[in-house]
């Protein structure tokens, strides 16, 4: 298997919704930009449209099929129009439970996210849709994502969730950059970044016993994850 | 000796230092932890962290040219205030909280921040980052002065924090396995947002030593040696043991993702040695004003809170 020294990184500027076409010329480690729309959604959304059922305040796929794990930084001008000042990726591991329902439900085929998912999740999911999973470089390098939003085009269920847990719809131009994390074959970059990394992480365990009292539930293989 | 006649630090003054402190920090990044990461990416060999380290020094420069918060997550403000034993406060330290929440509500809306703060169970959000302890305010104080300081910092919530009791006999190999098991749990994927500063709380209680790591991550600049030889001895061998780890920026393989580490310690009890970790990501949100009697207000960037005052050892 070839390192991530050798990953092109090449650069492409993809206006929403993606094509299929578009997708599946993604490569892991190419970095990515967006024109378009795209939604957000997190844990607030997703248990109003999956655990209780709420019909989707507007229809997803005819909207867009790219989603943002995030919130953003927001405030409103003297018109009362929403300026989006930046917005960062939260971490979606978290997200297993909802994520397949808005992808087979709502046309979403690409995500963008923080950390990435498991490698059986992109298998059982993103590889048999043909999808895509992004990853927010950094992570924390708002400013940069802030100024792509050009506009917002809608707010749902603002008043129930919070600013932070709504749905936003943001306008966007030059929107990135993203990093291909999970191409639309299933292949993850960090399971290339992992097996690197755990080489020299190993290395340096040696001679350093266990703690003398042990906690349920931990984890005590350095190359074991900890979800 | 002559009773001194103080004036009293108006309590508008403070909510006035306490919305423009959270400003600052929000969007402009401290040199200490600017320069460091525009190091890192000059010395970075592997080209995806290079990638990753160059977005980060162009993102503190967006920040600051379009006056944006540096990253959305703005974390939960919080507050460190330092408290001159000569100084006055109009209406008290009452009136020094609800200031500091009013700044904080302000700030919350007009920076913009983002309201994070909600109830832990019914999930309900004011939109003001203000609520049950929240912005949390911890206190020093400062022998024979009579101005006081407030630190603004955003602190990112979810990733980069642990907790284990120790004993003596898992000694200094101990201390190391745990800085590196934390590494392990949260540099992979880049959970910890790293680069980071490794702030390491030892000794004391449990809360106690969780209290001081986040302290020594959060308050301390890069480059900042702890006075005790033995302590900053072992502070060098961790930066030296992150170096060495591979794990990058975002998890990805490179030159180390440690700023500095810094170590702060506390009596504990005779039998155990409780030691907490913190990592403090590389949007780095903190400002400092110094409040003097007479209105006087400096900003300034380190926030020197860790005083020979604030670390003796003496019963004086």
């Amino acid at each position: 298997m070839s390192g991530t020294a050798d990953l092109e990184m090449k650069e492409h500027h993809l206006t929403t919704p993606a094509t299929p076409e578009d997708l599946a010329k993604l490569e892991l480690g190419d970095v990515v930009y967006f024109d378009g729309l795209i939604f957000t959604g997190r844990i607030g959304l997703y248990k109003k449209l999956f655990d209780e059922k709420a019909p989707p305040p507007v229809d997803i796929a005819s909207l867009t099929n790219v989603t943002f794990h995030c919130s953003p930084a927001v405030g409103q001008n003297e018109s009362g129009e929403w300026e989006v000042a930046a917005v960062t990726a939260t971490a979606s591991f978290r997200f297993e439970k909802h994520l397949p329902l808005l992808m087979d439900g709502h046309g979403v085929r690409c995500v963008i996210g923080k950390g990435g998912m498991a490698q059986q999740f992109y298998e059982d999911h993103f590889k048999r849709l043909g999808a895509v999973f992004l990853n927010t470089v950094g992570y924390g390098i708002g400013a940069q994502y802030g100024r792509g939003i050009t506009g917002v085009k809608d707010v749902y269920w603002l008043d129930e969730l919070g600013i932070a847990q709504a749905m936003w719809v943001f306008e966007v131009k030059n929107f990135g950059p993203f990093l291909v994390e999970c191409d639309a074959r299933g292949n993850s970059l960090y399971q290339m970044a992992l097996a690197e990394t755990n080489v020299e992480l190993g290395k340096l365990y040696e001679g350093l016993p266990l703690p003398t009292l042990k906690r349920m539930g931990e984890v005590h293989n350095p190359e074991d994850e900890v979800f | 000796m002559p009773i001194v006649e103080t004036q009293a630090i108006s309590s508008e003054l403070i909510r006035e230092v306490a919305f423009e402190l959270n400003r600052r920090a929000a969007i402009g990044i401290p040199k200490d932890v600017g320069d460091s990461i525009a190091d890192m990416a000059e010395r970075e060999t592997q080209k995806l962290s290079k990638f990753v380290l160059l977005e980060i020094v162009n993102n503190y420069k967006v920040a600051v040219d379009e006056q944006r918060p540096m990253c959305a997550d703005t974390g939960l403000p919080r507050f460190y205030a330092k408290i001159g034993n000569d100084a006055a406060l109009e209406g008290g330290f009452v009136a020094l909280e609800r200031s500091v929440r009013q700044g904080t509500a302000d700030a919350t809306e007009r920076v913009p921040l983002r309201p994070n703060r909600v109830h832990p169970i019914t999930r309900h959000d004011y939109n003001n980052n203000v609520g049950i302890h929240a912005p949390t305010v911890d206190y020093s104080w400062e022998p024979d002065v009579d101005w006081i300081e407030l630190t603004s910092f955003h602190k990112g919530g979810l990733f980069g924090g642990d907790y284990r009791m120790l004993f003596p006999t898992d000694g200094i190999d101990g201390i190391k396995r745990f800085f590196l098991d934390v590494i392990s749990e949260f540099f992979k994927r880049g959970l910890s947002c790293q680069p980071a500063i490794v702030g390491i709380g030892i000794g004391g209680t449990k809360d106690t030593c969780v209290r001081l790591a986040k302290e020594a991550a959060c308050l301390r600049v890069v480059g900042d040696r702890n006075p005790d030889p033995q302590i900053a001895e072992l502070e060098e061998d961790l930066n030296d043991l992150g170096r060495r780890t591979s794990l990058g920026p975002m998890g990805f393989k490179g030159e180390g993702a440690v700023m500095d580490t810094h170590i702060e310690v506390a009596y504990t009890h005779t039998g155990g040695m409780p030691i907490s970790i913190h990592h403090q990501c590389f949007a780095l949100r903190r400002a400092t004003a110094r409040i003097h009697p007479d209105g006087r207000v400096e900003y300034r960037e380190n926030p020197f809170w860790f005083t020979d005052y604030y670390r003796r050892d003496s019963v004086a």
